[in-house]
């Protein structure tokens, strides 16, 4: 071209370019091809995998239980909901009823991570755009979260808080009473954000209209979550399939209109109002009770034996015979219960274990390798609702101590599966806006 | 509500035999197919309101059932692949969503056995989100797909070798290091000066 631009016309050429996997706007690692013709994307592909850690190989050497802190390295902004998700698959598959304590203890910590993971996709995509105070106000209200989560588990982060057939240990002293408190601090927080956020101009003119999903696309990509919940299809596993004690709560599913990257803001925001709710309704529905299995309701041998002979065989299977370490005054039929090598799936609360010798008795018969949790040989899937959309975990056993296959269905690999469309067509400057609202997790995408 | 049963039912109308078993109820069905039919059968299905691709797996059932005898325990386990031959069982897990309700009207796990490493043809057609499943597929467990010679791996790089999810592959195995291909990365202008020159000691002043 001359120096004056009069003669040969300008050749346009595509060149590709690569985003990530270093790249400060992909959070986590992530590597896109793009193929530009200037500032548009012609064509873009995903290349995942960079944060494989073979989870799913792991699982298969190490026993039950002890698949339950790899699933907090999943989806490790809101690990509680994996670690629920793994049980309950288990617990599916070795055919075991769960504590109605244990239920709602489990979905208030879901929802809880729930929140945290809302707060950290919507957060850094608002970031990315610019609105750094945002980011902020959530990662502080996030934290607030997290060290409620520490209080009941022990760990911000690397939670293990189930246990197949419950969780590790029940609401700490005073917990409830600290939560509901931050509630009120976490709404203020989102009424904020929304009044930062809902009517900025900058934000709305970035979001509005850009990465739009189709219904028939979404749903061909198998996405599910709030990806698809903003395409206006209103599936919520908690809604369709209910598990734990979600049929017994009150919660809506917020759904969009037009699937684009703003509606995928609003239902994120308004499900952690839901989140909220539940956990408020949680508390106040929640009995007492043990919180595992194999804590459950001991009736002394005898009298079990009499209500067995009486008929009142309704409430028997889900107790315990207590006997006596000879077995004095038990029946036959509770003989099973105590000297079975399977007699128990659950750990014993570490009062037990550290201040009995039959709890110290009861904590090796579980964690010895060959005893403890085998359930029968076979397969189960239990799909809950992720952070993301539907966490599915598919387990075999082939009867031995450790499970034989665990598949995970990551919810964000079919959100991830469709990226390269949603960007296909767009500016360079929108894949930012659309790679953060659909909140890739590289810890479940590559497992 | 889709009834399970009469899904089987059509199945056996329009693939015959090759539908071979339905287990289970509701949404825990499971109907084994035979693995030349899977195609014409996820696309029956597909027609009949199972929308949603939800899943897609393999098992490798090679050592199935030596995890009770290694504890002795008193269990027997039968593998339960049909011939010698047959080491994979994939699971195709479909779902049939209403989108205007977003309520569930079906669930079904449609499982073949695996002839070999050759897989049934590919559902990328019905399902586009097929592609990234079959990809893994392969990686995981070197099950090819029949009508996708070319097929890429997905999670692991293109040298890894071996496939990870095989029950033959131990867990400790370690990976060659790999490099650049060839030397095109390499800066030819200042290889050679980056090298320290090696003087021999006797032709040292």
């Amino acid at each position: 071209m001359t120096k004056h631009g009069t003669s040969a016309p300008r050749e346009l050429r595509s060149y590709l370019l690569n985003m990530g996997p270093a790249h400060p706007a992909m959070h986590g690692v992530i590597r896109l091809l793009l193929e530009l013709e200037g500032e548009k994307v012609a064509e873009a592909e995903a290349e995942i995998g960079y944060l494989h850690r073979a989870f799913e190989k792991h699982a298969e050497n190490e026993p039950w239980n002890n698949v339950v802190p790899w699933t907090d390295r999943l989806n490790y902004v809101s690990p509680l909901i994996n670690n629920v998700g793994y049980c309950l698959a288990v617990e599916k598959l070795a055919g075991l009823a769960l504590p109605e304590r244990c239920r709602y203890l489990r979905v208030i910590a879901c929802e809880i991570s729930r929140v945290t993971d809302h707060l950290t996709c919507v957060g850094a995509s608002a970031m990315e755009l610019g609105a750094f105070t945002v980011f902020l106000y959530m990662m502080k209200a996030r934290e607030q979260l997290y060290q409620m989560i520490d209080r009941l588990t022990g760990a911000r982060v690397t939670t293990s808080y189930t246990r197949v057939g419950g969780v590790k240990s029940d609401l700490p002293a005073g917990f409830q009473e600290q939560l509901l408190e931050i509630f009120g601090d976490i709404r203020r927080t989102l009424g904020e954000v929304e009044g930062l956020l809902s009517k900025n101009r900058i934000f709305v003119d970035r979001m509005a209209g850009v990465g739009v999903l189709s219904r028939e696309d979404a749903l061909a990509y198998g996405v599910t979550g709030p990806m698809l919940r903003s395409a206006g299809v209103p599936y919520d596993v908690r809604r369709a399939q209910p598990y734990l004690v979600y049929d017994r709560l009150e919660f809506e599913v917020p759904v969009g209109s037009t699937g684009d990257n703003f509606d995928r803001y609003l239902v994120r925001l308004a499900e952690m109002e839901q989140s909220l709710r539940i956990v408020e309704q949680c508390f106040r529905q929640m009995p007492p009770g043990p919180h595992s299995l194999s804590d459950q309701e001991l009736i002394e041998g005898g009298v079990m034996a009499d209500r067995g002979k009486r008929g009142e065989t309704g409430t028997l299977w889900s107790a315990a015979a207590q006997v006596d370490a000879t077995l004095e005054g038990s029946g036959r039929g509770c003989h099973s219960q105590v000297v079975a090598p399977k007699a128990d799936f659950t750990l014993p609360s570490k009062e037990e274990a550290y201040g009995s010798i039959e709890g110290l008795m009861r904590h090796f018969e579980v964690v010895m390798w060959g005893r403890g949790v085998i359930p029968p040989a076979g397969e189960a899937y239990f799909a809950v609702e992720g952070g993301n959309g539907e966490l599915g975990f598919h387990v075999v056993s082939d009867g031995g101590d450790r499970p034989y296959r665990v598949r995970v269905r990551p919810p964000c690999f079919f959100n991830m599966a469709l990226l390269p469309k949603l960007i296909a067509g767009g500016m360079v400057a929108d894949i930012v806006a659309t790679f953060g609202s659909i909140n890739m997790i590289a810890g479940e995408l590559d497992r | 509500m889709i009834s399970c049963e009469e899904v089987f039912k059509s199945l056996k109308e329009s693939i015959g035999d090759d539908a071979l078993s339905l287990e289970g109820t509701g949404f825990d069905s499971v109907i084994l197919l035979r693995q030349t039919s899977v195609h014409p059968a996820l696309e029956k299905l597909k027609g009949s309101g199972f929308n949603v691709l939800i899943d897609l797996t393999a098992v490798d059932y090679s050592q199935y059932g030596q995890g009770a005898q290694r504890h002795g325990l008193p269990v027997e386990v039968p593998n339960p692949a049909p011939r010698r031959g047959c080491r994979f069982k994939l699971t195709y897990r479909l779902m049939s969503l209403d989108a205007g309700t977003g309520l569930v009207e079906g669930r079904v796990a449609l499982q073949c056995w695996v002839e070999g490493e050759q897989g049934p043809l590919s559902v990328q057609d019905l399902w586009p989100n097929a592609d990234w499943l079959e990809r893994e597929v392969w990686d995981m467990f070197g099950v090819r797909f029949a009508d996708r010679p070319e097929i890429k791996r997905l999670l692991l790089y293109e040298q890894f070798e071996g496939h990870p999810l095989r029950k033959d592959y131990p867990i400790n195995k370690r990976q060659p290091l790999i490099g650049p291909k060839d030397d095109h990365s390499r800066d030819r202008m200042t290889e050679g000066d980056l090298r320290p020159r090696l003087v021999p000691r006797d032709k040292e002043s």
